[in-house]
This record gives structure tokens, sequence and C-alpha cells, in this order.
């Protein structure tokens, strides 16, 4: 049946009139009518698109971003916080809060063996974005097996480290410069804000499924 | 097991159900606020008009471009996803769609379903499929589990509880979810239904999810979403299903981004959803989460229809942002539910006649003052206006010998056709035109009082005691 159908389907489209059109010129439109900004305009772009979505934005260093995640775990009176130490910034957050005393779980083995710790034991994650977009206040990740993509959603608290170098003026940008085209991860994910909802009288509700919080780390060369 | 319990019916019931809408007030208060909301906010977001025009332009053409090269792009699309380890079924009809899903289902002796938001799912029915089949299908988009412990349907395609205040939500919840106190806060009801559903997510068999964009030259399914229902539908269960129309398809992923720019600005009035959610694959090895089988259901459905038509075919060109409909003067005081379909609104009128036939969604076609708002705010620029004549015309007029568009001719009346005739043959001949309107005009005391849905609320027609000519007549 199921073949049938396929061919079904081919065979109407078929014999519909054969009408191209012209290419659209997305480059062109881009070229037109988005600026390439500087990299501290774009900071800011980023910073203020992803801030009116309800993100929290910190300036960090290099040396001062485990510190300031301390911080942000020690105001929230939270002490687990799940991380990849098999990646750089994942084992240096595990060597600063080992020392204050929060635990570390890390995401080991494959998630049918720990869903329902997952869903009700971890309250907040890090992983690090792959990149921002300034035009929309978008952080670009691309789970992997360091950190997996329930990493960003499931934890009601989602803390991510940002380089603000690598922030890029639009997606359309991203796509381009990244070649994505050339091989994309099973799942990429643009993140502009924490999980939300107006579906009840159009009223913004915050924590609808995903992290009710999201918060970005963003390294820039000093703090 | 909650299951759909209203039954639609397009067409017939219309007017009746356009009266009911139009007479509770409550239902116009949510429509119109919720309406108002989402026109200043998309209105906000476009607050360059050149830029607006351009995009839209573009919008266009990367959809015309893409429907040009639909069948090629369909099968590199087969061919990408198939490497990329997606299974692609096809379904002419929403039977078959629902047959292939309930045996994917099977093979896993799945018992829970959890579905992000699609209409495709809601098009084909799929609850009710489920629902006979002995499988829960939980409903997990914050507005369609509102819809589904209601036993409603949406009544739009983006906010689909848009027509409940948040009292009616309170005391559903309050009836319906086990050990929930009356609360008509609105961050207390949504982290109610967080707390239900996070529970169906981690032991879901199944999750169920529309597309918004699949790109062929990467094998990719794009999902837009804000709450983060799709990312855990689409993720925690050990299988994934996606379900779309085979119009959704574009070749490069470069069209994308204006796409997607176009879609949330235009939808909800956000310049970026809060989820865009790329799955080029099932879980590869190494990998620890993710599904362990991914499948696309492309899904027919009358879409060849409009698109064996050059017209006709710019309705594929919908990238279902709603925005015809918050902007529709019909839509906002009748709200979804009256029209009886799937997909309510503007694009609602021009959808449903290749998904039903015109036989069953004729009236549907002339629920439009024609003002043309739709097609002005449409992303995509689709001709709305010129598409809901084009169907008047199919459904009206006197049956093709070969008919393209399934019910063609179907409202056809032998009366209104005959007056129309009449009409036409007096408008033709000065004559006739001369002796008819001397007569009507003389004789106006003989008009009816009662001149159908006319005089329902308006004083009746009477032609004049003179008629124009004779007035001027007596000028010269």
């Amino acid at each position: 049946m199921n073949a049938s159908a396929r061919q079904r389907i081919f065979a109407k489209l078929r014999s519909a009139p054969v009408l191209p059109k012209a290419a659209p010129d997305v480059a062109a439109w881009y070229a037109a009518h988005r600026s390439a900004e500087l990299p501290a305009e774009k900071v800011a772009r980023f910073r203020r698109h992803i801030e009116l979505a309800h993100a929290e934005v910190h300036l960090v260093s290099a040396a001062s971003w485990p510190q300031k995640l301390a911080e942000i775990l020690a105001a929230r009176q939270i002490g687990r916080l799940l991380l990849a130490p098999g990646t750089p910034h994942g084992a240096r957050a595990r060597s600063a809060l080992t020392a204050e005393g929060v635990a570390c779980p890390t995401y080991e083995a494959p998630i049918e063996r720990w869903k329902a710790e997952m869903f009700h034991d971890i309250p907040a994650s890090l992983t690090a974005a792959r990149c921002a977009i300034a035009e929309t206040g978008t952080l670009v990740l691309w789970p992997d097996a360091h950190e997996p993509r329930l990493m960003s959603l499931v934890p009601a608290l989602h803390i991510v480290l940002l380089d603000a170098g690598k922030i890029y003026n639009t997606f359309h940008e991203v796509v381009e410069q990244e070649a994505w085209v050339a091989g994309l991860p099973t799942n990429a994910l643009l993140i502009s804000g924490p999980s939300k909802t107006a579906d009840i009288q159009v009223t913004l509700a915050y924590g609808a499924h995903g992290p009710k919080e999201l918060i970005v780390l963003l390294q820039g060369d000093e703090a | 097991m909650s299951e759909h319990t209203m039954q639609f019916m397009p067409g017939a019931g219309f007017r009746a159900r356009a009266r009911a809408a139009v007479d509770n007030p409550a239902l116009r208060r949510s429509f119109r606020a919720a309406m108002d909301f989402l026109i200043a906010k998309r209105s906000a977001q476009f607050d360059d008009p050149l830029e607006l025009e351009t995009l839209r332009t573009l919008g266009e053409q990367i959809r015309q471009y893409n429907l040009g090269k639909l069948p090629e792009l369909l099968e590199q699309l087969e061919a990408r996803l198939t490497g990329n380890g997606i299974q692609v079924h096809w379904a002419e009809t929403p039977d078959e769609a629902n047959a292939i899903i309930l045996g994917i289902c099977k093979a896993h002796s799945a018992k829970l379903m959890v579905k992000g938001k699609s209409m495709v799912s809601e098009e084909i029915e799929l609850n009710h499929a489920c629902a006979a089949a002995g499988i829960e299908a939980m409903e997990s988009d914050m507005g369609e589990y509102i819809v589904q412990l209601a036993g409603e349907k949406p009544s739009h395609i983006i906010m689909p509880a848009i027509h409940k205040t948040k009292e009616e939500i309170a005391h559903l919840f309050h009836d319906k979810v086990d050990g929930v106190a009356y609360t008509d806060n609105v961050d207390e009801l949504i982290q109610i239904g967080r707390r239900v559903l996070r529970e169906k997510f981690l032991v879901a068999d199944i999750g169920l999810s529309g597309v918004n964009f699949a790109v062929a030259e990467t094998g990719t399914l794009c999902l837009v979403e804000n709450e983060g229902n799709g990312r855990l539908s689409t993720t925690a269960p050990p299988v994934h299903i996606a379900i779309t129309g085979i119009e959704k398809v574009v070749e490069k992923l470069a069209h994308v981004p204006p796409l997607l720019s176009l879609l949330t600005r235009s939808a909800t009035g956000q310049n970026i959803s809060t989820y865009f959610n790329m799955i080029s694959g099932a879980r590869r090895p190494g990998e620890k989460d993710g599904p362990h089988e991914v499948h696309l259901v492309l899904l027919d459905n009358g879409r060849t229809q409009a698109y064996a038509d050059e017209q006709l075919r710019t309705t594929l060109q919908c990238i279902r942002c709603g925005a015809c409909m918050n902007h529709c003067p019909v839509y906002t005081r009748i709200g979804g539910h009256a029209y009886g379909t799937t997909y309510p609104g503007p694009i609602g009128k021009i959808v449903s006649p290749h998904l039903l036939g015109l036989e069953a969604t004729a009236t549907l076609t002339t629920a439009s003052s024609l003002c043309g708002a739709c097609g002005e705010v449409c992303p995509v620029k689709i001709p709305i206006p010129d598409l809901l004549m084009r169907l008047r015309s199919e459904a009206f007029s006197a049956p093709h010998d070969d008919p393209r568009l399934r019910g063609q001719g179907a409202a056809r009346s032998r009366l209104m056709s005959g007056v129309w005739q009449i009409w036409a043959r007096i408008y033709r001949s000065p004559t006739l035109y001369g002796i008819t309107s001397w007569l009507a005009s003389r004789f106006n005391c003989l008009t009816p009082s009662r001149q159908g849905p006319w005089t329902a609320v308006r004083t009746p027609l009477k032609p004049a005691p003179k008629r124009l000519r004779d007035l001027l007549k007596e000028k010269a």
C-alpha cells in the first residue's frame, strides 16, 4: 500500500504543469537589509534581545567565569549541577564547584538508564554554546556525546557559556560561514530564552516545559 | 482516556455555528482581545515597511521556487533523510497516514504517545485513530493539552485554546486533573500542566511532532516552538514520528532563515521563537539521548489537487503563521470553531476545499467580506481573496465536464442560477432593461417586505418610484 501511495502522489505531481521559478537570492536580501556590525555592537544586540526574552546575561572573563557560576548556584541554593567533564569548560567548572561543595553529576550513561533521575533530580545544567546570533539574541547549540540534547532541556536552570567572539550577525550568516550544508549534527538547536507560553489568555508565562531560567555567561576579554 | 468528542461538519452547520458564536459575548471578547494583541505584536516587529515588503517578496519567491521543483525536491528529501537514518513514509489519505503511524506504534508495543503541536495530526484525526487502537495520545503543547482536556479542538492554528478564559481553564484543571485546587493564576496553571506532562514525557513510548520546514539538501526536519514540548516530544521518547504535508519542503538550508523570520514575526510578533529545533537523524552510536528511530510521514490529502492548478498552487506557499486569521474581521467575530474545519480563518477557507472537497466547504468560501486584510499580511503573499473568488466560482458554477476540483459545482442552485440567467438576459438588452426597470419602479408597492437574509437585519429594498433615466429626462 505504501509504495503505491508514493507512486500515486508522484504521478499526480508529475502530471501537474511545470512552472519553474527563478531561484531566490537570499544572500542579496541579507546584504541589503542586515549590516555587519562590530564585535561590541553584536554583543550589545545579542544581549538586548536575549534579555528581552527573559534570559539573564553575565559578562565574565576566561579567568572569572567559574567563580560567577558558583555565585549563581549559591544565590539560588542549588547544590547540584549537571556538567560535561570531558569538555575543557566542564572540567574547569567541576574543579571549581567541587571545591565549593557543589555536586557535579555527569551525563555518563545513555538516557534510558537514568531518565527518571534526569527528570526529577537534576535542578541545573551547564553547557557551552557553539556560537550565537545578534539579530535575534539566539544561542546556537550542537548537542553531542559530551553535552547531549536533553542537557539543555530538562533541568529547570540552564546555564550557557558563550564566547563573545563567536557572535554572528544573523542566522543566515551562521549557516553560510560555518558551512552547515557540509554536515549537520543529529540535532542542531537555536535557543532564544527560557521556555515560555502564552497559550492561556495570551498571558506570558515562563517555564512551560523546558528550563524556567536561562543564564548566559558571556565570556569576553575582560569583565 | 482523553478523546476529542466534538464532531465537525463544515458547510451545513456553518451558519448556525457562526450565529451562536456571534451571540456569545465572552467568546467574542476572548477573540477580539487576543487578535488585537497579536496584531499589535506583529506590527511592532515589522516597523520598517520596506524591510517587510522585500522580505515578504523573498518569502514568496522562496516558496514558489521550491513548489516549482516539488517532485524532485521530495525525491531529494527522501534520499537525504534515508541517508541520515530517518525512515520516510508516504500517505495519500488521512487513513493511510493513521495506518502508518499506528503500524509504527504497534511494532513498538506502544501504549503512550506524547504529541508536540501538529496541525497535520489534527487534519488526519490521529487522536481518534490512536484511541480506537488503544493507544493514549497525549497533547503536550499547553494550548493543545487544554483543548484535549476539554474534549474540544483547536480554535486557532497557533493558539489552540484562545477561545477559553483563564477562569474556564482553572475550572477545567480543577475538574479534570487529579489533586488540583482551583487557581486562575496563569503561572500556577502552566506549572500544573508542566508537572502532569513531564511525567508523560518520562514514560512515553512514541513522540509525535509536525514539521515547519523540511530541508532537502541536508535531510533536516525543522520545528518552531516556544514551550520546549516539541523538543521533549522529539528527544525523550525512544521513537519520534514526524508528520507533515508534502508542500513543506525547501531545497536549501539558506532558505530557512528568512522563512523562520517571517513565520515567528507574523505569527506571534516574536523576532524568533524560543526554540528552533533542527533534526537530521536518529541517535548515532556514541550519543546518549535522542530517539533510536525517526520517521517522517509525508501526507498528500488533497494537496496535489491544489498543486495541479497554477493559481491554486499558491495555496501551498503557506507557512502556517496564522496572521491571516488574526487580521480577519470574520474570524475575529466568529472564532475558529464555527468554521468546522481543522484550519479555520482565511487560510482554512482556501485549504479546506482541497482536503474535504467543495461539497463540504462551499459555504466557507462565502464567509468573507473580501476586505483583503489576509492577503496584505500574508508573509508569503498568497493572494487569498483571489483564491476565495476562484473557489466560490468553482463551487457555484455549473459542473464542468472535466472537474479538476473535488465538489466543483456542488453549491450550484437551480433557482439561483436561473435568476442570474434572467438577470443577464435583461441586462444584455436595452429594451428589456427599460421595460423591466419601468415595471419595477411603477409597481414598487408589490416588492415583498421579506427578502431572505437581507431583511433579517435591514429594511427591505424597494425600487425608487422614478428611475434615474426618468429623473434625468425631467431635468433636461
